[in-house]
């Protein structure tokens, strides 16, 4: 993992002291709300519906166990003993108050975590995939590069105020657990011929338009990818708009110019920018990498797991649903769910977090990852160890075996938290989980993918949820509309919308109707939910939404 | 005859602590219950700058549609309820902490 500098710590500490002051001053009146609210921001310090909100950043989603346990530390001191963990690889603590806030962030730096950059203007948390290092179909470990990446974008001067923020996520395998193609920029490490280069993605997003990234550079060579970055960035920052926000983004600007005529730009940008780049970024790029270097995997017996797996059923159907394929002989990549039936999607206990972080310590090279999914990984596990760890987290409500099924639900805050909310998307999720649980369906039903926003913005990913659901306030009620087809990964599709909303009393029925649909019409049980979708199209499923309109219609 | 003014209250968020308060005749409380009903537009409009004026203590302040045919007001908004309550998720929360 890396570890700071002692130029990354200085930093940090400097904006920490700065931050310190000016809520000092704000507190005793030398600032106004107007003049503190941007420099809070700068600080990931939101005011949400009910409290404060620190976003802290996971950069690419690592962790490692001493981090997480500070995370416990600061759920327990300056919060309700819990903290959330988001779509973009972020932790929220939701109850914080303002003087307790550059404590906070003291504490998340004697752990070299922050909070900066964690909202504003500015390019966000860096993401990846939460399989990095790890996963067997990767062709190079992607956090390297997003490490690169977060540090030529913390406090850049050029860019820290833009039109709109700016996301990128990074992935290292042609198997998108990034969601790359729905960020400003997406990076996927390709090798042609021996060689490492980058397919770069533009104008991705979601919100209120969402767009699927277009490729602007099937084969960025490694030692362009900052001067490349940094031009596509500039020219945007230039020619994004600044009228109106909601056409500021990215992919506003991709969508009104064209495709060809940034890239044009970009070229022409980089031209001058290129040069700049002496070689110190690749220099210092050789060292970052030198610091994510592969633990020292060890081998034995797989009988442990042998054993368990014939012999504990529950074990068995943990294993089945909650392991993925690790590139390291005898081991597995281990997906811990946040999603127990019933629970707030992503949201983890001060306990939770020691737990998992002491599983981290005694069985897994001391990582851990933050999904984007709102899950937690122990991503190097050897598969002798997995009945103890499975043992471990049965005992602390985390052996929940539904990764990929249909309670395994994205969850924005909502109306529950988020002061941008038009209406509630945590208890749907809830209810959603707790009603195919009890039909005992969800194995049956296998890999489905619901993601639930409370507002237009999209942080729950509904556009790229098989099934999508999108709340809205409809004349002073909460309304919920559904977008099916959707898909987040290298195949990805932004939802198509079935037809008129539900109401929050109607929209768990209304989502059983549509599984109902899919278990009618599937070929064989293994014809996943969006397969089943894209062969037979809308239909069948808004037949199944709508019985009433079908019924008119049959008249 | 001019539209009748629904009843208002003015709310805010607590500068230190963050969380939801609602103005009384004489300061502020935590509980919508204890609110001042405003149901003169131009009186509710006064009292909303002189709330906006106390910034070392208050953020935010904005007027609320409140129901009053119970007696004592009521959310009118989903939102505002929420805001009153705490989240509905499980219970934690002003829900919790105010009795």
């Amino acid at each position: 993992m890396y570890t700071y500098t002692d130029f990354d710590a200085a930093f940090v500490a400097e904006r920490n002291r700065q931050f310190r002051a000016q809520v000092e001053r704000r507190i005793d009146g030398s600032l106004t709300e107007d003049e503190f609210k941007p420099l809070r921001l700068m600080n990931g310090l939101y005011l949400q519906l009910h409290a404060y909100m620190l976003r802290v950043a996971i950069p690419y989603g690592t962790l490692s166990s001493r981090q997480m346990d500070q995370l416990a530390y600061l759920a327990e001191k300056w919060d309700k003993g819990y903290g959330h963990f988001t779509t973009r690889q972020n932790i929220q603590y939701n109850w914080p108050e303002l003087r307790d806030v550059p404590d906070m962030l003291d504490a998340l730096g004697e752990v070299q975590m922050h909070a900066i950059q964690t909202s504003g203007n500015t390019i966000r948390n860096v993401t990846a995939d939460h399989f990095a290092g790890a996963a067997a179909d990767e062709v190079a470990d992607p956090r390297p590069v997003a490490e690169l990446v977060r540090q030529w974008s913390t406090d850049h001067p050029e860019f820290q105020s833009m039109p709109r923020k700016f996301k990128v996520a990074v992935t290292g395998a042609e198997n998108d657990r990034a969601v790359i193609r729905a960020h400003d920029i997406g990076l996927r490490i390709v090798e042609r011929d021996g060689v490492i280069g980058y397919e770069v993605l533009v104008g991705g997003g979601l919100g209120r338009t969402p767009m699927i990234g277009k490729v602007i550079h099937d084969f960025l060579p490694e030692e362009d990818l900052l001067p490349y970055l940094e031009s596509i960035v500039s020219v945007w920052n230039q020619i994004g708009r600044r009228d109106n926000k909601y056409k500021a983004r990215i992919k506003i600007t991709v969508h009104e110019v064209g495709l060809d005529e940034i890239r044009r730009l970009v070229e022409e940008r980089f031209a001058l920018v290129k040069p700049l780049f002496t070689g110190v970024d690749q220099d210092h790029f050789a060292r970052i990498k030198a610091q994510f270097e592969a633990p020292d995997f060890v081998k034995k017996s797989v009988g442990p797991f042998n054993q368990a797996y014939n012999d504990d059923p529950v074990f068995r159907a943990w294993a089945d649903t909650n392991l993925t394929a690790h590139r390291a002989e005898g081991y597995s990549i281990v997906s811990i769910s946040l999603k127990a039936h019933g629970a707030t999607p992503g949201d983890a206990t001060a306990e939770q977090m020691r737990v998992m972080a002491d599983l981290a310590r005694q069985y897994g090279h001391d990582e851990l990852r933050i999904s984007h999914e709102q899950n937690v990984i122990l991503p190097h596990v050897h598969r002798a160890d997995l009945p103890a760890i499975h043992a471990k987290l049965k005992e602390h409500g985390l052996a929940t075996a539904n990764i990929n099924l249909i309670s395994d639900i994205i969850a924005c805050p909502g109306m529950d938290y988020c002061a941008l909310a038009t209406a509630r998307s945590i208890p749907i999720a809830q209810e959603i989980a707790t009603r195919f649980d009890d039909l005992k369906l969800e194995h049956d039903i296998g890999e489905l993918k619901i993601k639930i926003s409370g507002c237009i913005n999209a942080c729950g990913h509904h556009h790229v949820g098989h099934i999508g659901i999108l709340g809205l306030d409809r004349a002073g009620v909460e309304n919920y509309q559904i977008t099916l087809g959707g898909d987040h990964t290298q195949t990805a599709a932004i939802g198509e919308r079935a037809g008129p909303g539900f109401s929050a009393d109607a929209i768990v029925p209304a989502i059983e109707r549509l599984v109902d649909a899919y278990l009618e019409h599937r070929t064989e049980k293994s014809e996943t939910f969006l397969q089943t979708y894209r062969r037979l199209g809308m239909a069948p499923f808004k037949a199944a939404l709508y019985p009433e309109s079908k019924a008119v219609a049959a008249e | 005859m001019p539209k009748p003014y629904t009843p208002k209250v003015v709310t805010a968020n607590h500068l230190l602590a963050g969380d939801v308060i609602y103005q009384t005749r004489d300061g502020w409380s935590r509980k919508l219950a204890d609110a001042e009903v405003l149901t003169d537009e131009a009186h509710a409009d006064l009292r909303l700058i002189e709330a906006a004026q106390q910034t070392g203590e208050v953020v935010g302040a904005y007027l609320a549609d409140v129901d009053t045919s119970k007696g004592v007001p009521a959310p009118a908004h989903f939102r505002e309820a929420f805001r009153a309550k705490g989240p509905s998720n499980y219970a934690h929360g002003k829900q919790t902490e105010l009795n």
